[in-house]
């Protein structure tokens, strides 16, 4: 018998013997793994989830014309003024439509670019909402629905009814739910509006859309572009805002630069959009991270009083082991060993549990108004947690066992046999 | 003449807890295939000797020769090779490993030597309980079986590996008499035929006269 599989036998021997230690060891493994996944899946289940909200849910790259001061004011192109320090006070923006300006230019300019994986137009309408003796204010968004649908998840967001109802009918429009409630208006209904300019319109209600945040919901309906260019009374060449979806999300700032000093429009890049919310989901890695880290160290201290215990008890066997010709160093494997077999058994019953715990928790129902997509708790099955996992669980078990064994190693068996 | 064992003017102190000294000038050999018992009264130092002897403790003044090779200041890791391969040693108190076999008892110095296959080492396990008249409890485990049991088993360890020398602390003091007479004939023929040598504390005077020599201690010194 080779020299490792009889530190093995004698290992499995002694753990055989001390079942009981030995699966409560296990066990403490076990609970911190098995947390270590549960947590970690849940945690960035939700992250991705709460990332991927906001990602699928805003573009990359928004286009629109800023309404601002101009930052060159005619008196600085007036030469006799030119070596003095001028003063304006009160500077109001001129006046500008809300409009991008050569916009369909623009949008096929974008659509051809080869980073871009699309772009959809919208055009904005202030209007009221009528039904009955209530008026609420409110906007409409004039949108390609099929481009938003590819590219942001539209229908996503229509809880009740169907988003293609805008397609078959002109003018059908998806209300804001907040509107829906208020109005105490449902699928199929008829609503009027009345813009600005003081037209007035019929729409019947296609669809509910709700996207979780009240003061959208509550305002903002959809309706196809062209009904809110005829809304507005303008030519299908009125585009208030570009949407831009890149191939590539890393190329937005870069990208939203390029676009701001080649076309006389603002570009807001989505880092700049949500740059708050990065910090969100570190904090809540951190968190995860620090939690399972505190649970390992906990079960590998009780692993570290197991094993000592152990060779407390086996001081005997040791002294003996070593009379008859086994080294320290043997000694010390034997108990090393002990401590990567709970290690192992113990972490790979805790993957088990936490993948079992996970798949039931990913079946609880979370409903919830912020987030119309979702119907259970969300949870990420990623692989990495599971091999880290067996792989903190030898570690630790490893170095809560060192300690002991080194001693062992060193235990004088003349001592022992002594003492007797 | 072919000596196998030597020592020259071994002291060894206990400094806790007051400092005494437990063996004063040893100067003895051991000549191979000679029977020595060592004799004296409680607490002479005789087990004191004994380990010294066995290598197991090295925290001793002077020498000691084993087989021609001096054995102070090698490492730990060699003296436990040269002891698994040279030396068998039977216990005062049977030591045994309380959750193994008999059989694996016996076994494992020879697995840890590693030097035969499983299967041969199994084989003269079980010839040498058998000789000891306890072939059949060899699958039991060794906390389940009686004292003097025990002590034949670890007298069946101490054989294992074919030493070229034995050495018991009163390895026949649990044992009736006609399994002392039996354990001591079964040395008195390793000794005579295979050149086996012999080093024995015991009590027992007749056991003692019927060796081929008495060591006698007396406070730690040689008389
Ligand atoms: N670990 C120790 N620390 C201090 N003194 C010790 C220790 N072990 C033994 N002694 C002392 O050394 C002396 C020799 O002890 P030893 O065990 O060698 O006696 P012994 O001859 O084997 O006795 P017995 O026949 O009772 O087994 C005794 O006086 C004992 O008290
Ligand atoms: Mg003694």
């Amino acid at each position: 018998m080779n020299s490792f599989r009889l530190i093995l036998d004698i290992s499995k021997t002694h753990l055989l013997s001390k079942i009981k230690q030995t699966v409560v060891a296990a066990l403490g493994v076990t609970f911190g793994i098995s947390t270590f996944i549960i947590l970690m899946s849940f945690m960035t289940g939700l992250n991705d989830l709460l990332d991927g909200l906001v990602l699928n849910r805003t573009p990359h790259i928004q286009l629109y014309n800023k309404i601002e001061p101009s930052e060159i004011q005619p008196i600085d192109s007036d030469e006799e003024y030119a070596d003095e320090l001028t003063f304006i006070h009160s500077v109001k923006p001129k006046i500008k439509l809300e409009r991008i300006h050569n916009a369909l230019p623009l949008l096929s300019e974008l659509r051809k670019n080869k980073k871009v994986l699309g772009a959809t137009p919208q055009t904005t309408v202030k209007v009221f909402y009528l039904a009955g003796s209530n008026k609420l204010n409110g906007v409409l968004n004039g949108i390609e629905l099929q481009e938003e649908i590819r590219l942001f998840n539209f229908k996503d967001y229509i809880v009740k009814g169907d988003a293609n109802s805008l397609l078959k009918r002109k003018n059908s429009i998806l209300l804001g739910s907040g509107i829906a409630d208020k109005l105490s208006l449902d699928i199929g209904d008829k609503i009027q509006v009345m813009s600005t300019n003081g037209s007035f319109h019929d729409l019947v209600i296609g669809g509910i859309y709700q996207s979780g945040l009240a003061e959208v919901d509550d305002v903002q309906s959809f309706v196809s572009i062209s009904m809110a260019q005829k809304i507005m009374g303008v030519g299908n060449n009125y585009i208030s805002r570009i949407h831009v979806k890149l191939n590539d999300i890393e190329d937005a700032v870069p990208m939203a630069k390029t676009i701001e000093s080649l076309y006389d429009v603002s570009a807001l890049d989505i880092k700049q959009a949500n740059a708050q919310f990065d910090t969100g989901s570190d904090i809540r890695n951190l968190i995860s991270y620090a939690v399972s880290i505190t649970l390992l160290i906990v079960s590998g201290f009780g692993i570290y009083n197991i094993l000592n215990m152990f060779i407390y008890e086996k001081m005997n066997d040791i002294a003996i082991l070593k009379a008859t010709g086994f080294t320290g160093k043997d000694v010390m494997f034997i108990f090393i060993s002990q401590a990567l077999i709970i290690g192992f058994f113990g972490g790979l019953l805790g993957i088990g549990i936490g993948y079992a715990v996970s798949a039931f928790i990913d079946t609880i129902p979370f409903v919830t108004e912020a987030l119309p997509t979702i119907k259970t708790y969300p949870i990420n099955y990623n692989i990495n947690f599971y091999i880290s996992g067996v792989v903190f669980a030898l570690v630790s078990t490893f170095l809560a066992g060192f300690l002991p064994a080194k001693k062992a190693q060193h235990i004088d068996p003349v001592e022992i046999i002594r003492g007797q | 003449m072919d000596i196998i064992l030597k020592t020259e003017h071994i002291n060894k102190y206990f400094l806790e807890p007051t400092k005494l000294q437990a063996l004063k000038d040893i100067n003895m050999e051991l000549e191979r295939g000679e029977f020595v018992s060592i004799m004296g009264k409680s607490g002479s130092g005789k087990s004191t000797l004994l380990y010294i002897l066995s290598t197991m403790d090295t925290n001793y003044e002077g020498d000691l020769y084993l087989d021609g090779k001096k054995m102070s200041h090698l490492s730990k890791n060699e003296l436990a090779r040269i002891r698994s391969e040279k030396i068998g040693f039977v216990f005062q108190f049977h030591y045994l490993l309380p959750e193994f076999s008999v059989l694996k008892n016996v076994m494992l110095p020879a697995l840890k030597l590693g030097i035969e296959s499983d299967s041969v080492i199994k084989k003269r396990a079980m010839e040498t309980l058998d000789m000891l008249d306890i072939a059949d409890q060899a699958h039991k485990k060794a906390y389940r079986i009686s004292g003097g049991q025990k002590q034949r088993t670890s007298i069946a360890r101490a054989l294992i590996n074919k030493p070229k020398i034995i050495m018991g602390d009163e390895p026949t003091g649990n044992l009736d008499s006609k399994n002392a007479d039996k354990v001591f004939d079964i040395f008195k023929t390793l000794s005579k035929e295979k050149g086996l040598s012999l080093l024995v504390v015991t009590h027992d005077h007749d056991f003692a006269k019927r060796t081929d020599r008495i060591i006698e201690l007396e406070d730690g010194r040689i008389i």
